[in-house]
């Protein structure tokens, strides 16, 4: 489970987070929504340590993660892929070495490694693309190699940031399916950080609006869909005002 | 105008502790062989083996020059032979290190200023650390390693090449025989010359590429971020690798 207890956060004199408070529960996803610059990223952050809160904490398995030494640190890491906005692909690897590497560092041996990164790949309709650079595919398949990246680690907790964002809605399809497919197949949990709300509908558990640093509401996809909140109404329908 | 020096003060005292913290960092992650062996071999080839073809052409003009120049000094004035000491000696005690440091700092520095600035402005090296390991151990390890076991290795080759095209020279354009120049060579030759130069190459190397990795490492922004993280590099490198020429003048000589 994943708690975010009262967390706060600010980037010089600004001010990000403030008083995040929510809950994941094992085996849900939960998809994270509010507008631009609100912190979502930001909180997704400190699930995995790359940031740490000015004050709260974040609990992940009972453990306070701004606690955790190095070795903890990495611990924790290991039970965690993280599929970033842009896919964060390594520009100098290859797409199976992208692949491989994260699965390197836990100890497997080059059999189990490439039966791995064959295994992710096929998940994510890419197979045959082993040799590949990334800047060889295109926005789509990068997203998906990076998804297929956090899936070969076999992880217990599955974080997306922004993953159909830059996307045409058919490839924005494409990869809903893919994580709605991958909760499936290995009933991880997982955090998805969007304001694609099409997507947030098709993947979400429960949907948790950020709004001003702290959570505005959090629901079912039917509660939010019918929600009375003026603010996450105006949210979800796109209305300007 | 008090506020400007305050701040400017505050600004120098935290970056002496990123720099003193990403050294920290480094040590710690030494011990990491299995993260930043594999890594390592890579950048031995890339800084090491790609970086000969520049340094020697550097070296190899600068044994021209210092031998003409020497002769152009010493005429009327000195023996003649005198020119393969001062190439010899000025080779190996300072225009070999720090001419083709400086060049070393350019293309290496810079190098891996941009690449590790973009890198971090990708969100690679976020990825690296999700992926469970220390950027340290991955990137800056391998980077140091290679540089500070190459430099010296690169620039013995310079010193012999600025050496070799500096009898050449005196062979074709001075009237000096190969006898003269080997005696003037000798004459105040010390083995302390030959490591002098190349432990102070080492320093170079350890220098450049921990500039290049910090400068990279603190790039924010995007391109033009890791713009002037390269232009960075390149100057602090430079002007490092001449104050620590000087300080081991200072303590050596």
């Amino acid at each position: 489970m994943i708690e975010f207890q009262d967390v706060h956060k600010a980037f010089e004199d600004q001010a990000v987070l403030r008083g995040l408070s929510l809950e994941i529960r094992d085996a849900e996803t939960v998809v994270i929504i509010g507008y631009s610059g609100t912190g979502k990223s930001v909180a997704l952050k400190h699930i995995v340590g790359l940031l740490h809160p000015d004050a709260g904490d974040v609990i992940v398995d009972g453990r306070a993660v701004s606690t955790l030494d190095r070795d903890g640190l990495t611990a924790l890491r290991e039970g965690i892929g993280y599929v970033f906005q842009f896919a964060a692909l390594f520009d100098s690897l290859t797409v199976a070495e992208n692949l491989a590497l994260g699965l390197r560092r836990r100890g497997l041996g080059d059999d189990e490694i490439e039966e791995r990164v064959r295994e992710a790949l096929a998940l994510v309709d890419l197979s045959g693309t082993e040799g590949r650079m990334p800047a060889e595919l295109s926005g789509g398949m990068r997203k998906r190699v990076g998804i297929a990246r956090a899936i070969a680690l076999r992880p217990r907790y599955i974080l997306y940031d922004e993953p159909t964002t830059g996307l045409d809605p058919v490839t924005s399809a494409v990869i809903d399916r893919l994580m709605v497919r991958t909760r499936e197949h290995t009933g991880v949990t997982g955090v998805v950080v969007t304001h694609d709300m099409r997507s947030a509908y098709t993947v979400g558990d429960r949907i948790a609006m950020l709004y001003e640093g702290r959570i505005r509401q959090v629901g079912s996809v039917e509660e939010i869909q019918q929600t009375e909140d003026p603010v996450v109404r105006q949210f979800i329908e796109g209305r300007p005002e | 105008m008090i506020d400007v020096i305050g701040r400017r003060a505050i600004a120098a005292v935290e970056a002496v502790g990123r720099v003193g913290h990403f050294l920290l960092d480094l040590v710690r992650a030494v011990p990491d062989v299995r993260t930043w062996a594999r890594p390592a071999i890579v950048q031995l080839r890339r800084i090491g083996v790609d970086s000969i073809p520049v340094t020697l052409f550097i070296a190899a003009f600068t044994g021209v020059v210092l031998a003409l120049q020497a002769s152009y000094t010493f005429t009327g004035a000195v023996p003649l032979y005198f020119v393969g000491t001062l190439v010899g000696k000025t080779m190996m005690l300072e225009l070999g290190p720090v001419i083709c440091g400086l060049a070393l700092a350019g293309r290496v520095g810079a190098s891996m200023a941009a690449e590790l600035g973009t890198m971090k402005v990708t969100e690679q090296v976020d990825a690296l650390e999700t992926l469970a390991y220390d950027p340290h151990a991955y990137l800056v390890v391998p980077r140091v390693f290679a540089g500070t076991v190459m430099f010296p290795m690169i620039i013995a080759f310079a010193m012999a090449i600025g050496i070799v095209t500096g009898w050449l020279t005196s062979l074709a354009l001075l009237d000096l025989s190969t006898p003269d120049f080997l005696k003037g060579l000798k004459l105040f030759y010390r083995f302390k010359d030959v490591w002098f130069g190349l432990f102070k190459s080492g320093t170079f190397g350890f220098t450049i590429t921990c500039v290049g990795c910090f400068v990279g490492l603190s790039t924010r922004g995007g391109a033009e971020g890791v713009g002037k993280s390269t232009t960075r590099a390149v100057v602090y490198s430079a002007v490092l690798i001449l104050l620590l020429d000087a300080f081991w003048a200072v303590v050596l000589l």
